[in-house]
């Protein structure tokens, strides 16, 4: 914007594009922002989001006033070229009447909608559940630092009391999408466990960051040969827990089923329980694993990452009707998430965020357990302090193959029986199209294929060949 | 010294040795010896310096008093204060025990006028009455597909049944003089019911009132449980997810209190329609 009165420049406070183009007192004309470090003032605000010091203080108003204001300050311009016009006008009918005279002669919200850009946002209010573990951190810390409203969101994150209430509360469509673990929409969808609705995992949230945690007394038995007969606990049938442990068990050679075994406890009882000896030990999310450690109750045996590194384990789901009834507010959605994905992402981000998920109203834990967990620098409860870093990551890529290799352990335990075309299940779920096309809309590098060989526990898997891999194992229920 | 007197004498007595005893069971047991002090930064007092990992009885007044300081506050959807939590477990009781009670006492009337319909009904109360509230929580869940009403509903049906069974019997067991009398002066059944029934039975109606409101406040505790969102169950759940017993033992206490206080507004309501016989 050229300047264009000699007023402007002996004007004290100047004025950029955001600021109100109704105040009789300032000027129009100074482009830039108003602590002059950035070219523009939405780089001035989008800088001041990404840190969290501005976070909490600037509230920044919706997008659309935003909109609204910019629009309106341009048709003032082309009214009144000369400033010092328009602040004699405003000075001499007042703002309101301003207002309603230029609506008069320029439609106001007809220019905003059209000028918002991604199309209109259907639904702007959500509520999105999650269970309290750090898997979540995307989406809880999508809401105190500012990236549900970056995207024009109104999201509200709410605590949920379990996995199958999560389930319940997204099927009756009290929430508009949630935090799930990355087997339930397959399961959602194959019916295994509810009814079959369709559903999709257009993003996970966190990869690593589970570990297997013992109780203090089994100290001298770190070795899985030695777990004959102990009781183990994991969060629910379809998670990527109770896939891995009983991945773990069988290489060592004891069958889950017989050996040993396995129930499901909600994670914050793993510790309760530990402690009054009713498991010997549980497959778990953070923080309850460093919780244990925290209270002296239990010890960390091996982080999940050692067993599959880069596995995934927590999710954002929505059902496929939202997916399909509101795009575009699914599309805003799915990039606050990728956009807090991202930025939880960098090791040099994650202390701010422990601080930031840490309260009652979040998670509630000791912040230190949080550091811990998030920074990778830990006590692990036989009195040593590791360091590694990406004891949880974040990632959101949905790799087809991570639902090949779930529906593969389904199927190796008896969850699903019968022929599984696994490909297309693991297309309709996991919609890595959808997410890698967003991820280079917020400015990340999607990887090109859908689809890639990874290894567990040190043997390889094809995602071409699910059945061979099915068949290698010594240990199963087909 | 009057009774009154010496029972409170009593009761202090048998607080402070209980406060006196849950104090020395937690005192702790000293430090963990040779313990190298960056670790010891990373893990909380119980695994380093052996505190107990049960609170004492001054953790638990701290927070009760925090508690009380601030009890309205709203720090976000999951992080309400005391107070508003209560309210919203009080609004849910109230609510479905309304309706329970808008159920119970006209069919109570009905099978304690009626011998056909008492026999025709009894066995559908005798199997229904003892399943427990949490059993129908997941069919409520699945059918009426709403956490908020599924939680009402499952107060409603829990609550129905002492005030159903108790006003049927206090129906039955109006004096039959007065019945007789009523017959003589040919009085209708509706006034019948209203006029000297209902004030008859007032007594055991009001008693089975009681304890159904005993028996919904303590579901509704284990139903927000189950269920989250607001309300003192998911307060204690939500305390118990950062295993902050303090937290847990303060609901607990406060949860008893509002108990002790709905049980009295119905005594003292007893107390009103008894009349000596």
């Amino acid at each position: 914007m050229p300047v264009r009165s000699a007023g402007a420049r002996m004007e004290r406070t100047a004025m950029s594009t955001f600021d109100n183009p109704f105040d009789s007192e300032r000027p129009l004309s100074r482009p830039g922002c108003v602590c002059g470090r950035h070219r523009s003032q939405a780089e001035h605000e989008y800088e001041a989001q990404l840190q969290l010091h501005c976070a909490g203080v600037e509230r920044i108003e919706s997008e659309e006033k935003r909109y609204e204001g910019v629009v309106a300050s341009a048709v003032m311009r082309a009214v009144f070229p000369k400033d010092r016009a328009r602040r004699a006008f405003l000075k001499s009918v007042g703002a309101s009447t301003a207002l309603a005279a230029l609506s008069q002669l320029f439609p106001l919200k007809t220019a905003s909608e059209v000028f918002a850009q991604g199309g209109a946002l259907e639904k702007k209010d959500l509520k999105v559940g999650f269970i309290p573990i750090t898997c979540a951190t995307p989406i809880i810390m999508a809401h105190p630092m500012g990236f549900y409203s970056k995207h024009g969101l109104n999201v509200e994150v709410i605590k949920t009391a379990g996995w199958a209430v999560i389930r319940d509360k997204t099927l009756n469509k009290e929430y508009d999408a949630a935090h799930m673990l990355s087997p339930m929409p397959l399961a959602i969808t194959l019916g295994a466990g509810s009814n079959p609705i369709p559903y999709t995992m257009p993003a996970v949230e966190n990869i690593n960051g589970q570990a297997i945690t013992l109780a203090v007394k089994h100290k001298d038995k770190n070795d899985p040969k030695l777990w004959k007969g102990f009781k183990f606990a994991v969060p629910f049938d379809y998670s990527m827990h109770n896939y891995l442990l009983r991945y773990y068990v069988a290489e060592a050679g004891l069958d889950p089923d017989t050996d040993i075994q396995i129930r499901a406890v909600p994670p914050p009882e793993m510790v309760a329980n530990l402690r009054a000896d009713n498991i010997d030990g549980f497959l778990g999310p953070d923080p309850f694993n460093q919780r244990a450690v925290y209270d002296g109750v239990g010890f960390i045996h091996i982080l999940s990452k050692e067993l599959w590194e880069g596995h995934p384990c927590c999710a954002f789901a929505a059902s496929k009707e939202f997916v399909t009834t509101m795009p575009n507010t699914y599309a805003a959605l799915l990039k606050s998430i990728i956009d807090a994905t991202a930025f939880a992402h960098k090791a040099e981000n994650r202390k701010q965020i422990a601080a930031a998920i840490a309260p009652a109203n979040y998670l509630n834990q000791p912040e230190t357990v949080l550091e811990q967990i998030l920074t990778g620098t830990y006590a692990d409860g036989l009195g040593n302090v590791k360091r590694d870093p990406n004891r949880i990551d974040f990632d959101p890529f949905p790799w087809q193959s991570f639902a090949i290799w779930i529906l593969t352990q389904m199927k190796r335990w008896g969850q699903i029986k019968g022929n599984v075309d696994y490909k297309a299940v693991a297309e309709q779920v996991y919609l890595a199209t959808d997410t890698g096309k967003l991820m280079k809309e917020v400015g990340l590098e999607p990887p090109s294929t859908r689809s890639k060989n990874f290894k567990v526990m040190g043997k390889e898997f094809d995602p071409a060949k699910p059945d061979d891999y099915l068949r290698s194992f010594a240990i199963k229920r087909v | 010294m009057a009774l009154t007197w010496r029972a409170a004498l009593v009761s202090l007595l048998l607080f402070g040795s209980f406060i006196a005893v849950w104090h020395l069971a937690t005192m702790g047991s000293g430090p963990a010896a040779n313990m190298d002090p960056e670790y010891a930064k990373l893990v909380g007092a119980t695994a380093s310096q052996g505190k107990s990992a049960m609170p004492g009885p001054a953790e638990v007044g701290l927070k009760i008093w925090q508690h009380l300081k601030e009890p309205f506050y709203d720090r976000g959807s999951n992080d309400k204060g005391l107070g508003i939590q209560l309210a919203y477990s009080i609004a849910r009781v109230m609510t479905g025990y309304l309706i329970a009670v808008a159920v119970a006492i006209p069919i109570g009337f009905l099978i304690g006028m009626s011998p056909l319909m008492s026999r025709a009904l009894d066995p559908f109360i005798q199997v229904l009455k003892p399943i427990s509230p949490l059993a129908w929580m997941p069919l409520a869940l699945y059918t009426i597909k709403d956490s908020s009403l599924s939680s009402i509903f499952v107060i409603f049906i829990c609550s129905l049944w002492p005030m159903l069974i108790n006003t049927a019997f206090g129906v039955a067991a109006v004096r039959k003089e007065w019945l007789n009398v009523a017959r003589t002066l040919e009085v209708g059944v509706f006034r019948r019911a209203f006029t000297i029934i209902l004030p008859a039975a007032a007594p055991t109606i009001l008693t089975g009132m009681r304890i159904s409101i005993g028996i919904a406040w303590l579901v509704i505790v284990a139903a927000e449980m189950l269920v989250g969102g607001t309300g003192i169950g998911y307060f204690v759940w939500n305390e118990w997810n950062n295993l902050s017993i303090t937290n847990v033992i303060t609901a607990i206490l406060v949860i008893g209190i509002v108990g002790m206080v709905l049980d009295q507004i119905l005594a003292r309501a007893t107390k009103l329609v008894t009349f000596p016989e």
